[in-house]
């Protein structure tokens, strides 16, 4: 059930938006601008790129994501609701005691979550491995990693960025999200990390890159299909984001990384998605 | 048991795992593979061998997302690198979600030798114990190493397996049977025992010698090879406390953290332990004292550090 219409998509899009700020808001804790700057990148992974079905959450062949930037959790688990994973009404549940959504992804409690994540730096070479099984199996699946724009500050990143590299991981498809927010700022104040040297870097690392507005459907999707194209390498699409997309209070604003919506606030929200 | 037939645990380590037949065992080394003898398993599986350069912690995730897929990793480094510098990668991306990753840590302990403090890892035990999910397994001679790592691979789970550098005497006959969990009896009778010494890996063989020669003086000693650390055998610990007069610890590790102090977890808190006056509770932990290493010969190093079979029967003279 893949949605090719971009329209479609964008409703998609939308959904999430609004559950992943329900799950923050009634969590009452959460990493609500991270979450909003990569909702087209799911939302196009998870209806329209990935090989993948929901019955069959555990299928060998399916394709894999890696959600390296764990903290973004609300937006994954809104995705895989929306997808069918598990019930909608669970979303509500986000963060508390009993509830199988942790604040971070734990595969063993989500049936959809392929790798658990929440220490910063981990996934790229996690996907690796994945991407390294598949091509040793001849399964053909693909692996996809999502990287916030401040987690590749980690140094693990770079020694992965060297195996996807030196394994010529064509199956293997990073995706930063390059927001320009980090918790304490700005990612080039903090540490020269903007969109062109993010490219840089990858590229001289032997990605191929792709340079994309992050927060554009159609861009997204042509960005994997080039991806998908890319033989002998590993692709890496710099995928130029907002911090808090859609949201205009929380656009561009670093005090909205991780803290939980008041009733006025998610009221506003939810206008302004409608 | 002649002091000839010497052979490192990581050789053993590294011809048992070349000898595994399971396909979906995969083999990462961060370039050593000449010290880690896991260049066996590269010779014979070229194609399930992986090279990933210097980058442990890119190593351990990489054998994490190979473990989602149903592959069998074995990633080997030294010890230092392998727990200390990985320890979150460790922690986030093979114990908490329970991938079934082998991480093998080589040149444990003091007897690394002459490369000194930084590379003679003497907290990884307490690293790894501490791990919820994590296995911890300890080997101290050829058999038990080569039977061990057939036992490993068939094991579901996360393991770590702690290694030494240096040429060790083999203390058991090849017929000898090990199962995960299970410590046994590597030397000694059954009754009238006065001390056990409880150890690990290397000095196994230095509390073997050193009850030989308590022996000859009249004072019977049973040594317990506890080569699974984690989860330990209680019933055993149990069993010792229950008969002993004096127990000790005998280990190439922090006496913070290691095999001492599971066993002293146990004394302190078993239910039966506790309720019964006539268990002998009373544990010397031998080991690293919260110090770092130095360089040295590795039987030097032994004997400066008092983990060497003279130190041993001394500590047991001195005590009883």
């Amino acid at each position: 059930m893949k949605i090719t219409k971009v329209e479609a998509l964008e409703e998609k899009a939308k959904n999430i938006r609004l559950d992943l700020l329900k799950e923050i808001y009634y969590g009452k804790s959460g990493h609500p601008g991270g979450s909003l700057s990569c909702v087209e990148i799911l939302t196009v992974l998870y209806f329209n790129e990935m090989n993948i079905d929901p019955k069959d959450p555990k299928a060998d062949s399916r394709d894999r994501f890696v959600l390296s930037k764990g903290h973004a959790s609300a937006a994954l688990y809104a995705t895989l609701a929306e997808r069918g994973y598990f019930d909608k009404d669970d979303l509500i549940t986000f963060r508390h005691i009993d509830s199988p959504l942790q604040g971070h992804p734990d595969m063993n409690k989500v049936l959809g979550i392929d790798m658990t994540t929440g220490s910063l730096g981990q996934g790229l070479s996690v996907a690796n491995g994945m991407a390294m099984a598949s091509k040793m199996d001849s399964k053909g699946y693909r692996v996809y990693c999502l990287l916030g724009d401040g987690e590749i500050e980690e140094g693990q990143i770079w020694e992965a960025a060297m195996t996807s590299s030196k394994y010529k991981l064509d199956n293997l498809c990073t995706i930063v999200d390059c927001n320009k927010l980090q918790l304490t700022g700005d990612t080039n104040e903090i540490m020269d990390i903007n969109g062109e040297s993010v490219e840089q870097k990858f590229r001289s690392f032997g990605f191929n890159t792709i340079n994309i507005d992050g927060n554009n459907i159609e861009s997204v999707m042509s960005a994997f299909s080039v991806a998908e194209q890319t033989k002998g390498m590993p692709t890496a699409i710099i995928a130029r984001t907002t911090k808090g997309k859609g949201i205009s209070f929380m656009e561009n604003n670093p005090d909205w990384h991780g803290k939980a919506l008041s009733d006025e606030e998610y009221e506003l929200a939810i206008k302004e998605l409608e | 048991m002649e002091e000839t037939n010497k052979i490192a645990t990581r050789e053993s380590f590294g011809k048992a795992l070349a000898e595994l037949e399971d396909e979906n065992i995969v083999v990462l080394d961060a370039d050593l593979d000449t010290s880690t003898k896991t260049e066996y398993f590269k010779e014979k599986h070229s194609n399930r061998f992986f090279q990933m350069g210097i980058a442990e912690a890119d190593m351990l995730g990489t054998a994490a997302g190979l473990a989602t897929c149903g592959k069998i990793p074995f990633a080997a480094t030294f010890a230092a690198f392998a727990t200390g510098r990985c320890y979150d990668q460790i922690r986030t991306s093979i114990a908490y979600p329970r991938l079934n990753v082998k991480i093998c840590g080589t040149h444990a302990g003091v007897t690394v030798g002459e490369d000194g403090a930084t590379h003679q890892m003497l907290e990884d035990i307490n690293l790894m114990r501490g791990l919820p999910n994590m296995t911890v397994i300890s080997t101290s001679d050829d058999v038990q190493t080569r039977k061990l790592v057939k036992e490993i691979a068939k094991f579901d789970g996360p393991v770590y397996l702690r290694l030494s550098r240096q040429k060790t005497q083999v203390i058991y006959d090849e017929n000898q049977e090990f199962e995960i969990g299970k410590a046994l009896v590597a030397y000694g009778s059954e009754a009238n025992i006065d001390v056990t010494i409880f150890s690990t890996g290397v000095t196994v063989l230095e509390a073997i010698r050193a009850a030989e020669n308590l022996k000859v003086e009249g004072i019977n000693v049973r040594v317990v090879d506890i080569h699974t650390i984690k989860p330990i055998d209680i019933e055993m610990i149990k069993k010792c406390s229950k008969d002993s007069k004096l127990l000790v610890s005998v280990e190439d590790h922090n006496i913070i953290g290691g095999l001492g102090s599971a066993i002293a977890e146990i004394l302190t808190s078993n239910e039966e332990i506790m309720a019964n006056d006539k268990y002998c509770k009373r544990l010397i932990r031998m080991g690293i004292k919260d110090t770092f290493g130095k360089s040295g010969k590795p039987e030097s190093l032994m004997k400066y550090f008092k983990i060497d079979r003279e130190a041993i029967e001394k500590c047991i003279k001195n005590s009883l």
